[in-house]
């Protein structure tokens, strides 16, 4: 699981390793060419834009655009720009990744050192929830929302990525403390330690590694979510994703693209923040769902 | 395998005892219960109101299986399918290819590898909604890359995919094969560091040249990656939404409609809540047929 491992024994000749460079180099390019074309005409005036030269530097720089994305740009009723819809996902993401979490890390404690007759099928059919396409929920999801009172607010959304996020928890907790030693939690049993004494003292230090894998994924999906968004909480209620997709998709006006650019930046900068400083423990939580701990 | 009785005082359980016993349980059945409310409740409802006359609202009228003989013989459902079929043979089989081929050239003693892997795998990181912001505007014929073409002189280049109703469906395809490559990338890597090196010494000890090194120790050693790559990007593709929503909106016309994008138009836009649940549910048992196999074989290994 560990990718920095050992390198191959194959050995390559010169040939072979140059053209491996360039194909490397190549692919490096791909990957950036969409984030650099972004980045380059966020800081560009419209009017540079829409004379042509995409990849040019711009001849004007400008903050502009960032500007009126944040704070002035057109998306719901009022001119706000998104930083209120910024705001929204912040306070979507906190509380359900800090619940799905935590729950995670019991039903994993639970379903490893407190083990009972059926406990592979209850985990197997929380996993399955993970996968389910969410269309087939939200219908009967929307009715519930709205009974409870939570359509189109930030703790409906709460609760829908609480719901279908504890599955991703649980595995990874699961695969964790699997490995770790049942008969350290035996011992504290014999010495008359509780179910939660021992989740604190024995369990809970040890699982650093694995609370940042499960946070990270669960940020990063509830971040990046549209469906449950743009289904549940439309209006001033709308995650960044969703807000971000209405200032694209506008049809009023003259289309700004530096400040779409602008925004779809903004939107991406908590990932790629948490992604540049976790990144490693982010692959590993990606392959803690496919591949086994 | 089961320990549920903790050592002490096994003759006469007392109330802590019995309590210590009932714990674990007690914790886990509040996911439990939203996981069968939430999850398998909603699917036996969706999967009712498939069966019913539901319009705007749901409504309780039976119909049998009038939604799914309706929802077969629409154009745009066949349209939807087609496309489906396009994109995820397409997505997975290049997303592999490609993840493949950078995994392997990335073993060979790389320099900057360091540099390299988060490169190819940041994408993973964004949104759907900014990748498709992106790429929209970059494959845009009028200010994208072919009016970049065209200023850097070379005038007879076209590159309108993404406003052509018989290619666009490849442009979902780029961006999605963007966003995802990288990640599948990282899985190979994984399997392939960890390949035991000293059956390659050997083999190259008989002379065995690399290409059937690869070709007959080393990928079919990766088994468990593609089985892991192909899972989860199939079930990626059938979810697909969100990236459609931002590149193209389902268009030209309903050349990049996907079923994801179908049901939700038929059941927040369109009104036939009925038509709308039906296909959610053929999703679901598409996603099922190649989820629980998986999921079972996966479970019953660790026993």
């Amino acid at each position: 699981m560990a990718v920095a491992s050992s390198d191959t024994a194959i050995r390559t000749g010169r040939i072979a390793r140059t053209f491996i460079y360039l194909v490397l180099l190549l692919f490096a390019l791909f990957y950036m060419l969409p984030l650099y074309v972004m980045l380059i005409n966020s800081v560009k005036p419209l009017s540079e834009i829409t004379g042509g030269g995409m990849m040019n530097l711009p001849d004007i720089w400008t903050l502009e655009p960032w500007r009126k994305a944040w704070s002035e740009a057109q998306i719901g009723v009022q001119p706000t720009g998104l930083k209120p819809y910024f705001w929204n996902s912040i306070q979507m993401v906190v509380p359900a990744v800090a619940i799905s979490t935590i729950l995670g890390a019991l039903n994993g404690y639970v379903l490893t050192k407190w083990r009972f007759k059926g406990d592979t099928i209850l985990f197997g059919l929380m996993l399955f929830a993970c996968f389910i396409p969410f269309q087939i929920v939200l219908i009967p999801m929307a009715r519930v929302l709205g009974v409870l009172g939570l359509a189109g607010s930030t703790w409906g959304l709460v609760l829908v990525h609480l719901v279908y996020g504890i599955g991703f928890t649980t595995l990874y907790f699961r695969n964790y403390y699997a490995v770790f030693p049942t008969e350290l939690v035996r011992a504290a049993q014999i010495d008359g330690a509780g179910f939660f004494q021992i989740f604190w003292r024995i369990l809970l230090p040890s699982s650093g590694p694995i609370a940042v894998v499960s946070v990270i994924w669960q940020f990063t999906n509830i971040w990046n979510d549209f469906l449950f968004g743009a289904s549940f909480a439309a209006g001033d209620g709308a995650p960044m994703t969703v807000a971000l997709n209405n200032l694209v998709q506008s049809s009023t006006g003259v289309k700004e693209y530096n400040v779409h650019f602008a925004g779809a930046i903004l939107a991406a900068t908590p990932t790629l923040l948490v992604y540049i400083v976790a990144g490693r423990y982010f692959v590993r939580g990606l392959m803690a769902g496919s591949v086994k701990g | 395998m089961a320990v549920t009785d903790p050592a002490v005082g096994a003759s006469a359980p007392d109330f802590r005892t019995r309590l210590q016993h009932w714990i674990p349980k007690i914790v886990l059945s509040p996911s439990l219960a939203m996981i069968f409310v939430f999850v398998y409740g909603f699917i036996a409802f969706t999967v009712y109101l498939s069966f019913t006359d539901s319009r705007m609202l749901p409504s309780f009228g039976w119909v049998g299986w009038e939604n799914y003989s309706k929802l077969w013989r629409l154009s745009h459902w066949e349209i939807s399918l087609i496309n489906m079929a396009i994109f995820a043979g397409l997505y997975i089989v290049v997303c592999t290819a490609i993840g493949l081929m950078l995994a392997i050239f990335l073993d060979q003693k790389i320099r900057g590898e360091g540099v390299l892997r988060p490169l190819y795998l940041y994408p993973m990181a964004l949104s759907f909604i900014v990748t498709g912001t992106a790429w929209k505007w970059f494959l845009d014929p009028g200010i994208g890359l072919e009016n970049v073409m065209h200023t850097w002189g070379w005038t007879s280049f076209s590159f309108d995919w993404i406003k052509n109703r018989d290619f666009a469906i490849y442009t979902v395809v780029l961006a999605a094969v963007w966003q995802t490559s990288g990640f599948v990338m990282a899985m190979f890597l994984a399997g392939l560091r960890g390949i035991d090196n000293e059956i390659l010494k050997a083999a190259q000890m008989d002379g065995a040249s690399n290409w059937n090194l690869y070709r007959r120790i080393i990928i079919p050693q990766l088994r468990p990656a593609f089985l892991s790559a192909f899972v989860i990007l199939a079930h990626l593709a059938i979810k697909t939404f969100d990236l459609v929503i931002a590149l193209t909106g389902g268009g030209p016309g309903r050349a990049t409609e996907l079923p994801a994008t179908f049901m939700y138009s038929y059941t927040f836009t369109r009104n036939q809540m009925g038509i709308g649940a039906a296909s959610a549910v053929i999703m679901l048992m598409t996603i099922a047929a190649i989820m629980i196999p998986y999921l079972y074989a996966e479970l019953r290994e660790k026993k």
